[in-house]
């Protein structure tokens, strides 16, 4: 019996007169680790911002642990939630970006106790023994005390793994975690990804890193202008696709 | 012709180095005058930038009419309606007295200075990152607690320079309040220039606010290094500050002035 984490259903969205996504469903269960692929436009990392509520959906729902996010069921219409819990929504979707957005002007300890401490209430010496363990795991025990100014570019995005796993998520998304670091950056970011997805974390992984999505995704997904156009195992996905538009984007990308 | 040129230095001398009760309390009233305005202009230009960002149509009006109106009227104009519109008590708080006209120009003021710090700070919040604020939520925090913790502390350091231009002006502003009969530092010496015609008064007040300006100079260098932690490495000593403090044209760079 496999249990639905994440679960979109018929999500539309557009930026002004722009449709963005047209009618998007996806489920996701515990432990998968689902990489979205695609060209660019194609609405991957709108749809993955839709998720945590980043972005506002026009029609359709997304459900996280069962749980709306973003919307609440009033009458049978979808009204917007009050702000605070959204927020609590939140705490369950971990995110990382693409430029990492750690705080500067936090330490990279301070970094990742920070959601823990002020959001889940977790006492402050719990949260920083939790953090240093984090911060280990990801190679980074001998830089809690640095600032992210002075750490590398993958250094950041690792303490930003960190962060997100602090708050404990059912769910961490990732929106091109690796698309603006030097090559041998990707591979400590993509490492650390990896060993996550082995570890029965669930993710959804928007990326360009194919090598990536071949070895460590459950499943494969390819957006094309704003839909789902052919979904699968990486096996079946990179060796015999069928989407004529999926195999012209992998004879361009690989 | 004479007196234009010479310059009274015992008088001078008498200023600075002894001076009298009533100048000290004149001096005083400066001073609080000056701190307290700014305080609260602060505290207003923080509200009003944060209406002005509100999702609430009207709240964003109201801090729109609120800065063009008293960025767009005299300050003069502002504290003389201010204390004239309106019946200030005098307060008596023991062996201090604060004259209706010191809470009426404070007030005037405060209002005067919420709508030039309205802007400043609105420019430190769009300074910060918006993938702050993006990452802040993503951890589950809610807007006030993002804004308190990450996108305003960010902020701060793109505000404190031009917050202290702010003082320094404040500080040389209050002269003004001896219009409505404010007993500061200006009056004392315009009312010893009226008894005595010593121009030379007024050198010595002019005295007395550089070494306010001063003083506080050296304060916000503080404060700027402070809020300067996450470049750790690259301090400037406190002397390399004022040097660039000091220039006007760093100091433009720095942003700031009206």
């Amino acid at each position: 019996m496999t249990e639905v984490v994440m679960h979109a259903e018929d999500v539309h969205k557009s930026f002004g007169r722009l449709e963005v996504l047209k009618g998007v469903s996806l489920e996701v269960t515990k432990g998968e680790t689902v990489c979205i692929i695609g060209p660019s436009g194609s609405g991957k990392t709108t749809f993955l911002r839709c998720v945590n509520h980043l972005e506002k959906i026009d029609s359709g729902r997304i459900e996280v642990n069962g749980q709306l996010i973003g919307y609440r069921e009033r009458s049978g219409k979808l009204v917007e939630d009050s702000e605070r819990s959204i927020a609590r929504q939140r705490t369950q979707i971990g995110m990382v970006f693409q430029r990492f957005n750690l705080f500067p002007h936090k330490t990279a300890l301070e970094n990742v106790t920070e959601g823990p401490i002020l959001v889940l209430d977790m006492p402050k010496e719990h949260a920083v023994d939790k953090a240093k363990v984090l911060l280990g795991r990801v190679g980074l025990a001998d830089k809690l005390d640095s600032y992210p100014g002075k750490l590398s570019g993958g250094q950041q995005q690792r303490v930003a793994i960190a962060r997100a796993l602090a708050m404990e998520p059912a769910l961490i998304l990732f929106d091109e975690a690796t698309s603006a670091l030097d090559p041998e950056a990707i591979g400590d970011v993509l490492f650390v990804m990896e060993e996550l997805a082995h570890e029965g974390m669930t993710m959804i992984i928007v990326t360009h890193e194919m090598g990536f999505a071949r070895e460590a995704a459950d499943r494969v997904v390819m957006m094309d202008d704003g839909l789902i156009i052919e979904e699968g195992t990486p096996e079946h996905f990179f060796v015999e696709p069928e989407h004529a538009r999926t195999k012209l984007f992998l004879s361009k990308i690989l | 012709m004479n007196a234009l040129v010479a310059i009274d230095w015992h008088v001078i001398w008498l200023r600075i180095f002894h001076p009298n009760g009533v100048f000290a309390r004149a001096l005083w009233a400066t001073v609080w005058v000056a701190v307290f305005a700014q305080a609260v202009g602060v505290l207003l230009g923080l509200l009003a930038a944060l209406a002005r960002m509100s999702r609430f149509a009207p709240l964003r009006w109201a801090s729109a009419v609120y800065a063009w109106i008293f960025r767009g009227t005299p300050v003069l104009v502002q504290i003389f309606y201010v204390y004239f519109a309106f019946n200030w008590p005098t307060l008596h708080l023991g062996f201090w007295t604060i004259t209706d006209a010191a809470i009426a120009g404070t007030v005037a003021l405060s209002i005067n200075e919420g709508a030039y710090m309205r802007e400043i700070i609105r420019a430190g919040i769009d300074a910060v990152d918006k993938g702050q604020m993006e990452a802040a939520k993503s951890v589950g925090m809610t807007y006030g607690q993002a804004m308190r913790r990450i996108i305003l502390p960010q902020a701060a350091r793109v505000i404190v320079p031009p917050l202290g231009n702010e003082f320094n002006n404040m500080m040389k502003t209050t002269s003004l309040l001896f219009t409505i009969g404010l007993y500061e530092t200006f009056a004392d010496a315009e009312q010893n220039y009226s008894r005595f015609f010593i121009a030379d008064y007024f050198l010595a007040a002019a005295f007395w606010y550089l070494v306010l300006t001063t003083v506080w100079t050296i304060v916000q260098i503080r404060i700027e290094r402070r809020l300067a932690v996450s470049e750790r490495g690259d301090e400037l000593s406190i002397w390399e500050r004022l040097q660039t403090a000091w220039n006007p044209v760093t100091a433009w760079a720095r942003g700031g002035g009206r």
